[in-house]
């Protein structure tokens, strides 16, 4: 399916990454279906049975195994894939952590949802959340056309020699994944030439070459080094992610950052969000800046390795930051990233506010309302004179 | 599977009664770990993985034995069911015959002991010399 550039297609987001998947042609796909990521699976699948694709799918009877064989595979010496979502992506958790500590450049598509319980099929960023200390590098698009290009750019990323750690890379399950739209493609020969052939390190099919893979690492071994060269690799991420991206810009006009900052620069109070809710902030920041108030907005694009350091430039002058979370880290002092964020600010003088929102779990809506409620609280602790409670604000819950 | 003959003969006779603490012919490493103690977290390859095979030779692996095998090498009739089932290779062969054991790779499991119809095999307690 060669589309010119400049054709904008009508699709799911789950048709685009699967577009993606086909044009990056991987040597093996390892996978099974869940809601809300069945899509990827299952329009892959037809690929590989229409014969658009060389890959070798392996159906499998579990994520865990999904995982497992991808790790096999991706040991073996062939550039892997795999596509998951939520309960599924819990059931790889053991495995996951063994992708990364064997530096084995997987890339993941990881559609957010909720985790159970109560069993809930929609949209939170719980399950990739949890997932953030696995050791896998984590980009989160906003919309159909970023997650078409993060799942290109996560194969640069993770293969790189700097790196060679596993990616995910997530979008906002039926907001993204389900509903259609707007989509510009690259031809397969540009994805093929962009992310070049597969170089595999010490395959273990390489027979003339054998090697261990895995091994026990002894009663009082080499496991702390290794933990820090893992934590070496993502550093050096940080300059590879924006190198590929910067790259990718040249191929496809799509600028790409570490984060996503919009009409930041004079912003007295900010919003930072993750995921598709960005496009309806962007949208209560104009309606704002309109009525003369100083806002602005950031979105979280890499959040492993967490850009930390161009956090606290973005957002140093900003008296008061709200962090919107789209998942809870129970007992904590707020969500997963209002703690990043928080943390990241920390060195700052004078030191921004950082208040923490907890929204849309398991789906809940978030109305331009509820986004507009945000931004006045932080408004009114812009003004007061002394701080505000760090108390978890939660946005659309209904009233007792 | 090969026995490597050459490399039995070479090694001297294994005393009568109990089998001497053999050390395998070492060979040079492929790479230099001598100093893998100090190695940092930019010295390994990636992901632990080890690239070179039968680099066990390097490393005493016996360390954890409690009991030791024994041969009397007169019952021994050259089966060789001690040197298939031995989960470490370390029945030494010299001749078709069980002869010793590759005492720093024997981890003292007992299953040659077990497995040997002629009883040409036995388990003792390790003394640490």
């Amino acid at each position: 399916m060669a589309v010119t550039q400049p054709e904008i297609l009508a699709v799911t987001g789950n048709e685009a990454v699967a577009e993606a998947m086909g044009q990056i042609d991987p040597d093996v796909v390892c996978a099974y279906p869940i809601t809300p990521q069945t899509e990827v699976v299952q329009l892959y699948a037809q690929m590989v049975a229409d014969g658009r694709v060389s890959t070798e799918f392996v159906t499998v009877e579990s994520e865990h195994s999904a995982m497992s064989a991808v790790i096999g595979s991706a040991a073996g010496g062939a550039r892997t894939m795999t596509a998951t979502s939520s309960q599924g992506f819990a059931l790889m958790w053991e495995v996951l952590f063994v992708a990364a500590s064997y530096r084995l450049p997987v890339v993941m598509t990881t559609v957010n949802r909720a985790l159970s319980g109560p069993i809930n099929i929609h949209c939170d960023h719980s399950d990739t959340m949890g997932g953030r200390d696995t050791g896998w590098i984590q980009l989160y698009g906003e919309n159909h056309q970023e997650a078409y290009d993060n799942c290109i750019q996560g194969v640069r990323i993770a293969e790189h020699m700097d790196v060679r750690l596993p990616v995910m890379h997530m979008y906002d399950g039926y907001v993204i994944s389900g509903a259609i739209g707007p989509l510009q493609m690259l031809t397969k020969e540009q994805v093929q030439a962009f992310v070049g052939p597969y170089r595999a390190v010490n395959p273990m099919l390489d027979t003339k070459n054998p090697v261990t893979v895995g091994p026990f690492d002894g009663l009082h071994g080499w496991y702390f080094e290794h933990k820090v060269a893992q934590n070496r690799a993502m550093d050096r991420a940080f300059k590879v992610i924006q190198d590929v991206a910067d790259e990718y810009a040249e191929l496809s006009g799509r600028r790409y950052g570490l984060l996503d900052p919009y009409r930041l620069d004079d912003a007295e109070i900010a919003i930072v969000v993750v995921g598709s809710t960005a496009g309806t902030t962007r949208m209560i920041v104009d309606k704002l800046r309109d009525r003369g108030v100083k806002a602005g907005m950031v979105r979280v694009r890499v959040f492993r390795p967490f850009p930390h350091e161009e956090f606290a430039q973005a957002l140093q002058h900003v008296k008061v930051v709200g962090v919107m979370d789209r998942a809870d880290s129970f007992g904590a002092q707020g969500g997963p990233v209002f703690m990043e964020i928080r943390s990241a600010l920390y060195d700052c003088d004078p030191r921004p506010q950082v208040l923490p929102f907890i929204y849309g779990l398991g789906g809940r809506d978030i109305f331009p309302d509820n986004i507009e409620q945000a931004f006045a609280e932080l408004e009114e602790a812009a003004r007061s004179k002394g701080r505000a409670s760090t108390g978890r604000r939660y946005l659309n819950l209904r009233k007792d | 599977m090969t026995v490597d003959k050459k490399a039995g003969a070479k090694r001297p006779a294994p005393p009568k009664k109990r089998a001497a603490r053999r050390t395998p012919a070492k060979k040079k490493p492929s790479w230099d770990i001598s100093d893998i103690d100090q190695w940092g977290p930019e010295r390994h390859e990636l992901g632990a993985t080890i690239v070179e095979a039968g680099n066990s030779v390097y490393n005493e692996t016996g360390g954890w034995r409690s009991m030791v095998p024994e041969i009397d090498v007169a019952k021994c009739d050259g089966c060789m069911l001690c040197y298939f089932y031995c989960p470490d290779a370390s029945i030494i062969v010299e001749d078709n015959k069980a002869t010793g054991i590759d005492l720093e790779h024997c981890k003292g499991c007992g299953i040659c002991a077990r497995e040997c119809p002629t009883k040409a095999i036995v388990m003792k307690i390790d003394v640490k010399e």
